[in-house]
């Protein structure tokens, strides 16, 4: 009996010892990876930020409002962001990598899953960041042509059209991380209607003047000047 | 040849039936139909009356006008005009026109024609605007004349204009250009102009052609082109300068044809530009009134209401471009009551360097840039006219020369803004 249980304990302590050796090299190969992977997140950031640096990544990111959000969260700068941002990424790519390598059941499943979702969020940001771009730039460009024109309430226009292109990119980036998808649909579908609507009775109603004016200037801009009955002066 | 790829197979097998010309004349077309004809018919008989031994040519650029513009131009006859019978065509006078490839823009059909004169070994050519319907016989020597005998490379006009026309030029173009490049050119922006063989290839040569001063303001970027080459410049008096281009009442394109170029050009030009502390008279060829003075119904609260509004409205946009200390006396302007207000010389050349600047950055897009600075004009416009209600056509001239030493005394500063010192 003791006998019995004596090599009972000597195959089991045996067979620990045979599991943590064959362990240990897992364990190995992921510190390793780890490390490795540090490493190479810690240059890949170096060489992006040296990028971003050299195509004036902050003057585009302030161009499209980014630096202006990111100052009052205080945050640091949209350079050192991203390639922040891209050396955790990396890194954590790295990581799970490593741990595939123990061979524990179940958790390579969701290190799948992350390797599958990691394009879908640089698309997603990639989206965001060109959407406040654009968001930016035809905003500009609509306060300018309203100014330009004498049309009334540019910045309300403006600011319209900011929001339309953020709503539109926001629906893009969500569509793209797949998250809430149908409430995101629904919400945005209402919100559109609501909006369009809106602006169909206020333009209809309250804007008679401005769309007689608008339309004139578009289609018949020989009648308005004879109205006027002024010499035109020529800039050139 | 490099250039040939610019020229059709049509306008090629065009050129090639003329062979070679002394003299070539172009005019650059797109729907221009209500006009050309009859400024063809002046150009034939200008040609023929002063230039009866030389080999000539006009040729005609079109951009697809769908007006029958060229069908004009071709039959366009020295009998249709009324010239003189002291007119004898001692020479084929040819006249071709073609279409170039592309959109339709002023820099490609003006391409089209150097690289023409290019091919046909002309030494002397000029570019007449098929809307200028106030041209003479005589436009045509006052601006051949002088390059065909080989003592300038580059003529450009003047004209006689109400003091209250090409406000534009007068309050920013001229004296930008003069402070920028040193150079009393006063028609920077001209619809008419003569220049020498050597002169045309030269402009071929320059890189403008890869960018937007290619397609739209290739008239200023030519003179531009031609003082940066230190080519043999003068001015001459043509006539009054017609206005029948709806473009030209279209500020915000006028300021992207004039002002984007000119703020474009300051980029590879720097070292010159940099360089120069005064500015040097261009000889004047002939001399005429210049300034007429017949009363104007003119809207001047609607400028000022719009100078008003620009401020308000773009003040975001204004410090992205301007210095705080800019912004805050525009706003203190802008706050004023009519007969108060005056965007005086200093403040104005102070923007328009900061905007300059701001150009050079690409603080935000450069055209947005350029769009922004209407409002602002026209609130100098405003002043302009204010000032000058009662002025005679010397004293304007007398105003618009005390606006230039302002801007070459504070071109310092531009200087400073470029190299980032402020």
């Amino acid at each position: 009996m003791r006998e019995m249980i004596v090599n009972e304990l000597t195959q089991a302590t045996q067979e620990l010892i045979r599991e943590f050796a064959r362990f240990l090299p897992r364990l190995l190969v992921m510190l390793i990876v780890v490390l490795v992977g540090w490493m190479i997140a810690y240059l890949l950031k170096w060489i992006l930020r040296s990028i971003l640096r050299l195509v004036k990544f902050d003057k585009l990111s302030e161009g499209a409002g980014a630096t202006q959000l990111l100052n009052k969260a205080a945050l640091p700068s949209s350079t050192e962001l991203v390639s922040r941002f891209a050396f955790w990424i990396a890194w954590l790519g790295f990581v799970l990598l490593g741990v595939s390598a123990l061979g524990i059941l179940g958790l390579e499943e969701y290190v799948t899953r992350f390797f599958v979702f990691l394009p879908r969020l640089v698309v997603a940001l990639f989206f965001l960041f060109f959407g406040l771009l654009a968001a930016s730039f035809f905003s500009r460009a609509a306060l300018l042509w309203a100014v330009n024109t004498d049309m009334p309430s540019p910045r309300l226009l403006s600011s319209a059209v900011r929001v339309l292109i953020t709503i539109f990119t926001a629906s893009a980036v969500f569509e793209e991380l797949g998250l809430a998808d149908s409430t995101m649909l629904l919400a945005f579908a209402i919100f559109m209607g609501a909006v369009m609507l809106g602006l169909a009775i206020a333009f209809g109603i309250g804007g008679q003047h401005l769309a007689r004016r608008f339309l004139e200037a578009r289609f018949a801009p020989e009648k308005k000047e004879a109205k006027e009955g002024e010499d035109e002066l020529s800039p050139l | 040849m490099a250039e040939e790829s610019v020229l059709t197979d049509e306008f090629l097998r065009q050129l090639i039936n003329v062979g070679e010309a002394d003299i070539l004349v172009g005019v650059p077309t797109y729907n221009n139909a209500a006009t050309v004809g009859q400024v063809v018919q002046t150009i034939r008989a200008g040609l023929l009356k002063f230039f009866p031994r030389e080999r000539a040519v006009i040729v005609n650029a079109d951009g697809g006008s769908r007006d029958q513009t060229p069908d004009l131009v071709r039959g366009a006859s020295i009998n249709d005009a009324q010239v003189s019978s002291d007119i004898h065509a001692l020479r084929t006078l040819h006249c071709i026109s073609a279409e170039y490839p592309g959109e339709p823009a002023t820099g490609t059909a003006l391409r089209t024609i150097l690289a023409s004169a290019d091919l046909l070994r002309a030494s002397a050519c000029a570019v007449v605007s098929p809307e200028s319907t106030t041209i003479e016989p005589d436009w045509i020597e006052r601006l051949l004349r002088p390059v065909y005998q080989g003592k300038f490379d580059f003529v450009t006009p003047l004209y006689r204009r109400h003091k209250f026309d090409g406000l534009l030029i007068r309050n920013l173009v001229y004296p930008m250009t003069r402070a920028f490049y040193g150079k009393r050119v006063k028609e920077p922006y001209a619809s008419e102009f003569a220049f020498s063989g050597q002169l045309g290839n030269h402009f071929l040569g320059q890189e403008i052609w890869a960018h937007e001063a290619g397609r739209t303001g290739t008239e200023i970027s030519l003179t531009i082109s031609a003082i940066a080459g230190g080519f043999r410049l003068a001015q001459t008096f043509l006539g009054t300068k017609p206005h029948l281009d709806a473009r030209s009442a279209d500020l915000v394109a006028a300021m992207r044809q004039t002002v984007g170029a000119l703020f474009w050009s300051l980029e590879p030009n720097f070292q010159l530009w940099s360089a120069h502390a005064d500015s040097q008279t261009v000889p004047t060829l002939a001399a005429g009134e210049e300034v007429t003075l017949e009363p104007l119904r003119i809207n001047r609260k609607r400028l000022l209401g719009m100078f008003h509004s620009g401020v308000a409205q773009l003040e975001p946009v204004l410090k992205q471009i301007l210095s705080p200390p800019t912004v805050s006396e525009l706003q203190r302007i802008a706050a004023l009551e009519e007969d108060e207000f005056s965007y005086g010389d200093e403040l104005w050349a102070r923007t328009v360097y900061e905007f300059a600047a701001s150009y050079h950055k690409s603080v935000i897009s450069r055209d947005h840039i350029v769009q922004a600075l209407a409002p602002l004009y026209r609130g100098r416009a405003f002043t302009f006219l204010v000032e000058n209600r009662e002025s005679s056509g010397e004293e304007v001239e007398q105003n618009v020369e005390k606006f230039c030493l302002t801007c070459e005394r504070l071109k310092p500063s531009l200087v400073e803004l470029w190299n980032g010192k402020k």
